[in-house]
């Protein structure tokens, strides 16, 4: 853990895996929309309109793997005083606000042909709003405070705090009869989904996850450069 | 547990000392809730069907006013850097001043509430379990008001800024509040709905005193 505090240390390594994924993104998330678009069939009952689920469903994984790695580096930076785990936590809420943001859109709009309404106020949706406010309020704290330790540690105990969310997310469609749909793909006795649909929905759920990453490290790695610069504009100045 | 004591005393006599604060959120939530007759229209059955509603909804804006008063003052004049020197934990402390916060607004806010379920046409068999759900539910506002409150210490956006924090929290308790009455109108029965609130408050009871208290000690710090 105290190996990758060191900043300069930290960025050797993020600039090595930056390659790996963004080469990762840049192939899976073509590769996964073409099959999603074209090489997947249609469903014998939603037809085309399912093909919506291969960036519903990944936004919304994404959007709770986010805020799992947001509290966890918001844990290490309260437990070890770690200061880059502070910048990975604030570097990626903006990039969960995104992704749970579009699992709301695209959501909203696959349901306006399947179930007759842009909305409804159930139990899952409900409880990925609170994650998008969970966000917005993390990012609006981190950026109140005149002196960014004092944000950052806020917003990591504020990240914890809004961690009970996730499992209400999980299981509201077990816990309450929704117009959501119960979990069809991590769930006992294997995926109940064919696997001609599984193959383009994992393609874009690695798609994401290797976007994530390396929209993480371009965040993480401008954020320490611009304290290098800082830090360097300061000495100069004090000639 | 004298500590305990000791700051609850203290906060409910500076609260009580300033009385003209604490009426000012009773009269905030009165004045907020009867906007609605205004904005939809006296007509006794709509009224009568977001009569529970609108009292939680605006109970859970008029606490969110008075949060500020929570930390802030001790803040600013340091007697919370002396609170947090003393030798008792500071989780309790925390929970001596969000239990003077409750005595204080909550219960207050519970007093009227009945008043207000009459002006708003509230189904006579909705005012036990609205009394009864506030009374469950207005300490977790409290105590996760208190998270909030301690959040935002020192921060240059307060008052909007802890009700962005504090309200995606305590969503749940304004669903199972109104749940509560709801389900009674309707002959269900407010029981699942008030259990739902007392495992809401038991688990807020002790695990919201120790974060709010670790976000103290950070504001504390970098002070």
């Amino acid at each position: 853990m105290h190996r990758f505090a060191n900043p300069a240390r930290f960025l050797r390594i993020i600039t090595a895996i930056l390659p790996w994924s963004a080469g990762a993104s840049a192939a899976l998330l073509p590769l996964g929309l073409y099959f999603a678009l074209i090489g997947s069939p249609p469903d014998y009952q939603q037809g085309d309109s399912v093909r919506i689920m291969y960036v519903h469903v990944p936004a919304a994984w994404m959007a709770l793997a986010v805020y799992s790695v947001m509290a966890a580096s918001g844990a290490v930076a309260l437990v070890w005083r770690h200061p880059v785990a502070e910048l990975v936590a604030q570097a990626a809420a903006p990039i969960g606000a995104v992704f749970t943001a579009m699992c709301l859109i695209t959501g909203s709009l696959w349901g306006q042909p399947m179930w007759g309404t842009w909305w409804v106020w159930d139990a899952r949706l409900t409880s990925v709003l609170v994650l998008l406010f969970l966000y917005l309020g993390y990012i609006a704290l981190v950026n109140a405070f005149d002196d960014p330790t004092r944000g950052a540690r806020a917003g990591a105990v504020l990240a914890l705090v809004g961690l009970v969310n996730l499992p209400i997310i999980k299981f509201s469609v077990d816990w309450w009869n929704t117009l959501h749909q119960p979990a069809s793909v991590a769930r006992l006795g294997g995926p109940s989904i064919d696997p001609q649909m599984l193959l383009p929905l994992f393609t874009m759920a690695g798609g994401f996850a290797a976007f994530f990453v390396t929209v993480l490290i371009l965040r993480v790695r401008a954020e320490l450069l611009r304290r290098k610069l800082r830090v360097l504009r300061l000495a100069q100045a004090q000639g | 547990m004298s500590a305990f004591v000791a700051v609850l005393a203290r906060d409910l006599r500076l609260g009580l000392r300033h009385g003209a604060d604490l009426a000012m959120v009773v009269i905030f939530f009165v004045l907020a809730a009867l906007l609605f007759p205004f904005g939809v229209g006296p007509e006794a059955n709509l009224l009568a069907r977001i009569a529970a509603g609108v009292v939680w909804v605006t109970a859970l804006l008029a606490a969110m006013l008075s949060l500020d008063r929570l930390f802030h003052a001790d803040y600013e004049d340091g007697s919370l850097d002396q609170l947090a020197l003393s030798p008792a934990p500071l989780a309790v402390i925390v929970l001596a001043k969000a239990t003077a916060h409750w005595l204080t607004t909550g219960l207050p806010l519970i007093a009227v509430a009945p008043a207000l379920g009459l002006m708003l046409r509230l189904d006579p068999a909705g005012f036990a379990p609205l009394l009864l759900a506030m009374l469950v539910g207005t300490p977790c506002l409290s105590l996760f008001g208190a998270i909030g409150a301690a959040l935002t210490l020192g921060a240059r956006r307060g008052g909007a800024l802890v009700a962005l924090v504090v309200l995606p929290l305590v969503l749940p308790v304004l669903i199972f509040g109104v749940g509560a009455v709801e389900a009674e109108v309707t002959g269900l029965g407010a029981q699942p709905h008030l259990l739902v609130l007392g495992a809401l408050l038991a688990a807020a009871l002790p695990l919201a005193p120790l974060a709010a208290a670790l976000a103290l000690r950070q504001a504390l710090e970098s002070a």
